[in-house]
Order: structure tokens, then sequence, then C-alpha cells
């Protein structure tokens, strides 16, 4: 196997020194001469029709520049599909959920954009609301969008192979219903934006996006101005999650006001906005009927969820393909059913967060397929083995699986955790209750889309051998401009630090699709990939016109330039750098790659056949836990992922994101719950709602499994958002293991726990009192 | 309004502020040290902290008037002419940075441990950084990047 200069090395990230200096800045750090702070008006109901705004007296506070209601936005909608466009950018004439953004103001500051809140009269008339996604789906129930009845968001049903055959042919069937909790993406950066509209017709702005080429598109159509007139510069992003994917009223609100005011304009949220208003994941409830062979062979596998999905339907579509189509990963499964219902309640939207979709389908059966090897007498382990997926799969689905590491991640993972010794030690000791489970993920290296689906690059080559390197992708945090600039070194031969990153500006940087859906590393990397390959080769001409040799015959590697045959005949990369922008040679070199999916067929969005992606990641988690059965709190003690992402380009950022997952997914199991009563939120801060702290992590260990995916660059996959999936069930697996009672419901809470220790006692001794 | 004078990375500045500003708005719209971050303006996410006089503090917590006279230390303090001070270069060398946006705090709160508690246990470290959030990490190659500092010191 070639040796590899750049790939596969543990490099420190790129932007590392920047942000460990304070230097690095976000959103909310850039300030413009004459800017006006942006404040957002909220509706305190859940569900009301607006009769009537009044924003005279606002408009005329000292040091207000103006005010903007949802009827400034001309009948602007949103929603991720032509038929989903539900949601305006303020509300227009009523209010679906506490929190929905009603007016906007600008001022001189902040304090009188709150003073001018408070002077705008709403007059609302309120109307019965619904929060329950099954009371919602009832006829009779508050209709939450007039032209849509029995509040159905989005409903789709998937059928691959033919499940009722496949219960025919099981030998054991069970049925089981699952929920997941109500999660926070998380991010600790508020939403923020500046925006400086210019008189002349074009706009500027800097927002916290995880996907900017959308706010790209949103601002020319809420302004009416072509692409080529809004410029949107990325700053740091201080994180995601899936929850800075779309644009938002703030988002709107800004430029809306800039142009009105005639000034810049920067609204920044805080954090209790976002907590009571901003998006967050859907809530699932899942009815999952699996049958299975004696041995534990998969054989058929049907899924029936209800989505909450707020008042809005946002990206609510892909949540509910994903939650779907991902059924049909990691295991072998010939025969899948799938019925997706997400439903609008008067509450904050439901959107993508990391592990879209899947996070809640795979967490129901992958606990259910423990329960199962339970009731079969199967280790957890050797049911899993059983079922792997292997490489030249075709699924149920029709997705086709090129490298699948499963069976090596679910062995690794046991061994690093010592699972049969552990598995088989004596559970309590005192008050605390031991217990270990395992838990598989696969997910989409990238999701396909219909509409724009490519990622593109540039590549620069300088006249003293450094290049800059322009992507259309956004780094959120999980270091992909770092792996970017690796790829673009290691195709040039040149070194990580003759690598300018240049984050997007859409005004420079080509388009890309946005960094979810785990595409960035994959779909950018083979664009940076085919970018540096084109520089490359018009540096090859150059060198081959100076040497007097063929192009073939040139090679680039450690920052030379040698010649195949004659290995004494070389240039350094610098001198070629300067050979090609001098004379007679004189022009600037400019690679160009663009990326799409183009060696899996055709897939359908309504049937949900196809291939959801070029590749898929698997892996396997195996968690530890401490359960104290006197006051039913557990701890996460120990936690092992095997993860395969194809080739681990930088392992150091593979473990990160192994690490983070592990923790997330800790949460979302463990911790995480928003409390909502009547529509408003009653923990909308860090002290009520918890995010896991240093104290709560248990001991991680991330074990990359590389199998060299034949399309990704230098053989990689995805190693961002199907890492979160395993944790949740392998945690509530192991809470099994522990204390015999399976939690259905997230999150586990200490009550839960107490609740069905109970009854399992309760039912011991109606056994002993029948007996 | 009020004229005060602040110590901030050895260097004293005067600006006019009203009484009920925070030290972080101080810090960030009227000194310009943007490293100190607003995340949830509560105290509990650590994002803000600062050091003042050896200990770290949640900035948003604290008026800028009552941090008059102190000596403040923000993340721009910290590395001197160009040179990582040792824990923000641990924090680069071992992954401890993914979004960065806890990582200002974050740093600062290590390095109040470290003045204080050289060579600190594993739990001492989870303790010391137990008021700062991260959701990228994990925390594990934070407390990896901090227990690594100490082994040099």
């Amino acid at each position: 196997m070639k040796e590899y200069s750049v790939i596969g090395k543990r490099l420190p990230r790129i932007d590392g020194m920047i942000k460990a200096t304070g230097g690095a800045k976000y959103a909310a750090d850039f300030s413009l001469p004459g800017m006006l702070h942006g404040k957002i008006l909220r509706s305190p109901f859940p569900h009301a029709r607006i009769t009537n705004i009044d924003v005279t007296q606002a408009e005329r506070l000292p040091g207000v520049g103006g005010v903007i209601t949802g009827k400034d936005f001309g009948g602007f909608k949103r929603g991720v599909l032509p038929t989903t466009r539900d949601e305006g950018a303020l509300a227009l004439d009523k209010v679906r959920y506490v929190g929905e953004g009603v007016a906007a103001v600008a001022a001189i500051d902040e304090d009188i954009a709150d003073e001018a809140l408070e002077l705008i009269k709403v007059e609302y008339e309120e109307i019965p609301a619904v929060f329950d996604p099954f009371e919602a789906m009832k006829d009779g129930a508050p209709q939450i969008h007039d032209y849509i009845k029995n509040n159905m968001s989005w409903e789709c049903h998937y059928h691959f192979g033919d499940v009722e055959k496949g219960f025919k042919e099981s030998d054991y069937i069970r049925k089981d219903r699952f929920s997941t909790g109500r999660v926070l993406h998380g991010f600790l950066e508020p939403h923020a934006i500046l925006a400086s509209y210019d008189q002349s017709g074009g706009i500027t702005v800097w927002a916290s996006k995880q996907c900017p080429y959308f706010l790209w598109r949103h601002l020319a159509l809420i302004l009416g101005i072509p692409l080529d007139k809004v410029r949107v510069i990325q700053p740091y992003i201080g994180a995601g999650f899936g929850g800075k994917n779309d644009s938002f009223d703030c988002d709107f609100a800004a430029a809306l006001l800039s142009r009105k005011t005639g000034r810049p304009v920067k609204i920044v949220l805080s954090q209790k906005e976002i907590l009571t208003a901003g998006r967050r994941r859907h809530t699932m409830f899942m009815d999952i009927k699996t049958g299975v062979k004696k041995d534990g062979t998969l054989v058929a596998l049907e899924c029936k969820a209800v989505a909450d999905g707020g008042a809005y339907t946002a990206t609510g579509p892909i949540t509910m393909y994903l939650a779907g189509v991902m059924l049909g990963l990691p295991y072998r499964l010939p025969n899948l059913k799938f019925d997706g219902l997400r439903v609008y309640t008067n509450k904050p939207v439901a959107v993508a967060l990391r592990g879209h979709g899947a996070a809640h389908t795979r967490f129901a059966a992958d606990v259910q397929l423990d329960m199962i090897a339970e009731d079969l007498g199967i280790d957890p382990v050797e049911i899993r083995l059983r079922n792997v997926l292997k490489p030249g799969d075709i699924t149920a689905g029709k997705m086709p699986i090129s490298t699948c590491g499963l069976t090596e991640a679910i062995e690794r993972a046991a061994q690093a955790s010592n699972w049969k010794k552990r598995r088989m030690r004596k559970k309590v000791e005192g008050s605390i209750a031991k217990g270990i489970g395992i838990a598989c993920h696969g997910f989409v290296t990238g999701e396909r889309l219909h509409p724009h689906d490519y990622c593109s690059a540039v590549v620069k080559v300088n006249e003293d051998g450094t290049i800059n390197l322009l992507t259309g992708a956004t780094d959120i945090g999980q270091g992909s401009d770092t792996v970017l600039s690796m790829i673009a070194a290691e195709e040039l031969g040149i070194a990580m630090e003759d690598v300018g990153f240049s984050m997007i500006d859409t005004a420079f940087t080509p388009i890309d699709v946005g960094s979810y859906s785990s595409r960035v590393t994959y779909m950018a990397g083979n664009a940076t990939k085919l970018a540096a390959a084109d520089a490359k080769r018009q540096l090859q001409e150059v060198a081959s016109r100076r040497l007097g040799v063929s192009v073939d015959d040139i090679e680039f590697e450690n920052r030379k330039v040698f010649v195949k045959s004659d290995p004494g005949k070389s240039l350094t990369f610098k001198q070629l750098a300067r050979i090609a922008s001098t004379p007679p040679e004189s022009k600037q070199i400019v690679g160009r790659g663009s990326y799409t999916f183009t060696t899996v067929g055709p897939f359908d969005y309504e049937t949900g056949e196809g291939g959801a992606s070029e590749e898929y990641s698997f892996g396997a988690e195996v968690s530890e836990v401490e359960v104290d059965i006197k006051t039913g709190q557990v701890r996460h003690v120990r936690s092992v992922m095997a993860h395969d992402c194809g080739r681990a380009l930088n392992p150091m950022a593979v473990e990160g994101q192994c690490e983070g997952s592990m923790v997330q997914g800790q949460g979302q199991a463990l911790h995480e719950d928003f409390i909502i009563e009547n529509g408003k939120t009653l923990n909308p801060n860090f002290a009520d709602y918890k995010l896991p702290r240093s104290q709560d992590i248990p001991e991680m260990k991330g074990i990359p499994v590389e199998t060299i995916t034949p399309n990704g660059p230098y053989g990689a996959k995805e190693a961002g958002e199907g890492l979160v999936i395993s944790p949740t069930p392998a945690i509530i697996n192991a809470i099994h293991d522990a204390i015999g009672v399976w939690i259905r419901d997230l999150p586990v809470t200490p009550e839960k726990i107490l609740k069905a220790l109970k009854a399992k006692k309760r039912e011991r001794n109606n056994v002993v009192a029948k007996i | 309004m009020q004229q005060i004078r602040l110590r901030v990375n050895g260097v004293t500045y005067e600006t006019t502020i009203e009484p009920r500003r925070t030290l972080l708005e101080v810090l960030r719209d009227n000194l310009g040290f943007t490293g100190a971050k607003k995340a949830c303006d509560t105290g509990d996410c650590g994002a803000c902290t600062v050091i003042i006089n050896g200990k770290p503090v949640v900035s948003c917590l604290v008026l800028a008037i009552e941090a008059q006279g102190k000596d403040i230390l923000t993340i721009e303090g910290l590395a001197k002419d160009g040179q990582l001070h040792p824990i923000q270069q641990a924090f680069v060398n071992h992954g401890a940075i993914q979004c960065g946006f806890c990582t200002p705090g974050m740093i600062l709160s290590a390095k109040a441990l470290l003045d204080r508690n050289p060579k600190p246990t594993e739990d001492e470290v989870k303790s010391a950084i137990v008021g700062n959030l991260c959701r990228c990490t994990g925390y594990a190659k934070i407390v990896e990047a901090i227990l690594a500092v100490s082994k040099t010191l």
C-alpha cells in the first residue's frame, strides 16, 4: 500500500491556534459602523390568530430605525420541498407555537430594541391548541394549518420485500413501542447574523450557518435580487448538529431591517430564545414488530412511526425518509415496511439533528434486537454478528453496500471492552448494579437529494509554492477544513502548511450543498481531490515543457517535482510554481473540481427505494453502566466505539467525533429532555436542560476501522453523524443487563428506573404467588 | 453613565458605561475582547470565563464596576509574542478543540486550576471544568490536554 505523507496522520487542526487564542471571530463578534441591533417579538401563545399588529408607537420611539412584521415579506414561504413550504419568515395571520417570531425591530442599542418590542401592540385571538401528535391526528382536533387535514405535515410509506410473508416465515416475533425524548442540538453559539444591505441593491451578511448557500438563496428570494448581489460570508461556527441548517426568523429579519433602515443590522438570539422557540429533534413514537428465525436471523421488520413535528414542516420530510430507509442498515433485513407520519403540533419546529431520523428508529430497533436476543437466549454480540451486512450486499430497499466493516467493528468493540468477562460478571454489589450493552449503527455518507446535489472546490497555485484552497464547505467544528486541506496537500505532494484554506464567501468560493447528513469529507473531499488533481495536471504540463519529458512522467512528492524515469531531474514545487507564473508561461494555475454521486443508480423519494447515498458508514458501540438501585441513578462508566469510516484521514479527528458522539448519545439516553407544558418550555436554560458535563463522561475509546472505500477520497466515508446513533441504545441495553428491566421511552430518568424495578418486583411476587 | 478603569491583560483601560453592565458586555462591546463568548448569559455554560485575581469567573455574572482594581486575564492575554501558552498548545496538539466556542473559557478554567494545583488528578481536572460546557468533544481530549500540560510543570 502506498505510504501517504499527509493522509492518515494525527495532525492538529488548522484553526486550532486561532481558536485557542481567542482570535477566531464568530458571527456575533462582527460589527460595522452605523450598525443597529435587532430583536424579535415572540408569541406568548401556542395557537392564536393575529387580528392586528400596531407598530406605530414602537416606530416613534427615539433610537428605533425600523420595525417589520410578517406582512413585509410578500408571502415568502419556506420548507425543504416545494410542496411543504408552510412557514413564513415571521408569523402572518396566526401564531402556531410559543416563541414564534411576530415582528422585529432595529434600534441603536439592544435596550431600545427591547423597549420597542414592548411598544408593539399585537392583538391575538387565542384558539384551542394541540400538543400531542396522536390527539392532533384525530378528526376535530385544532387544525394548525387551515389547508391541511388531521395536521398531517408529511407522511411516507415504504415497503421493501414482503413483510407479511416474512412474518409467516419467522420463528419468533416481537412487538414493542418505543419513544425518543425532546432533545436540543446543544450548540453553544447562539444564532447570530450581521446583515448589511447597500442601497445599490446588494447585501452582505456574516451568519452562523452550517449551510451558508441555503441562506444565500433565501436572501435572494426575500429581497428579490439576483444571487450575484447576495454575499454570505461565513465566520467560524460555534457548532450546529443540524440546528443551523435552515434560515431562521433572525436571518430574514436582519436582512429586511437592513434594507428598510439603510444601516447594517445585527441580531444575536439569546440562549433562552433558542431553548424556548428554536428548532430541536423530533420526538418519535415507534411501534416496531420484528420477526426472526430461531437462530436470531432477522426476517422482517415493520415500523410505524409517529413524529411530533411541531408547528411547521421544515426539514421534516428528510427526517422521515431517513427514519425509514436507515432501518435497512446496518443489518441484513430482507423485508422492511415503514409507515412514517409527521404530525403538526403547537410546539417549536422539529428538524434535523445529528444522526438525523436514524437515531430514532435505530434506537428502537437495536434495543428490540437485544430483547429478541434475550428471549432466544443468544448473546447480544452474537446475534449482531449473525445479522451484519457484508460488502457486496444490496439491501431490501436497493441500497448497494460497497464496503462494510461492521463485523470487525463489533469484534473490536467487544474485545476492547472485555465483553465476555464483563457480561458474565456478578451484577450487583451493594446498591450498585453493573451492566454492559452493545448496539450498532450505519449511516449515509451524504444523503442524496433531488435538486442541488454537488460540492465543489478550487485550488489556486501561488508563485511561492503555496496554494489557496477554496471550497463551499463549512467546518462547524468537525474538522473538515483540516481534512480538506490534508487532501489537497497529499494530492499535490506539498505540506499542510502550504495550504491556505478559505472559508465561505459566496462571492468567491464555489457552491456547496452544506454541512449536513455527513457529506463534507466525502463529497467536498472528492471535489477537493479533483481540484488539486486538475491543478497538478496543469503544473505537470508546465514541468513537461521545462524538463522536456512527457506529462505522465512527472510526479509530485515532498514539495518536489521529479521525473519518474529519471529521478535525478527535478524541481522544487516552489520553483515550478514560479516557472508557471512567470514568462514565458505566465498564467495563474487554477484547478477546479466538482463532485456528485455517480456510482449509484436512481433513488426514489416516494418509494424510498435506491441508494440513499453512495457509501455508508458502520460501527458498534459497547457501553458499561452502573445503576444505583436505591436512587435510580445511572452512571455511564465506560464506552468503546469502533467505527468504519473507510479510511481515517485524520485518526485524531475521528476519535474526537467518536468521543463527542458517545457523550451526546449519553445525553439523549440519560439526561436531556425539554419539559413542555401547554406548549411552553419550562426549562429553557443550561441549568435545567442538562447537557452532559465533564464529570458525567465515561472512560472512552474510539477505534477507527478502515475499509478503504473505492469512491471516497483516499477511501474515506463519513465519521460525523452515524456515530451518535449507537450510544443511546447501547446504554439502554447495558441498563437492562444491570437490572433486568427495559426502558422504552427516553430519557432514562431515575424515576423511570425505580418504577421499572418496582414493577419487576411486583411481577416476580405475582409469579411466586401463582406457583 | 459612569467612567471606570479596568486592568485587562496588564493594560489599564478607561471607558464609560452604565453601572449595570456586566464585565462580559464591557469586555466585548467596549474593549473589543471578543474571545470571551456570550453563550448563555446566565452563568451556566462557562464560555465567558475570564480570570480575575487568579480565580476563574463567569464574566456574565460579574458587574464591570466590581472588577475595577483587579487583574483581569482574558484569552487574548495568554499567548505572548506569537508564542502559545503551553495550555493553548496542548489543546491544539491533543485535538481538544472542535468548534472552539467553549475553548477560551475552557483554557482559562484550566489555567486557573494549574496555577493553583500544578499536579491535579483526573478527577480534579474534571471538577475544575465542570462549569464549562462543551457539546463537541465529549471532554475526553480536553482532560487529556490539561493532564499532559501538568506533566510538564
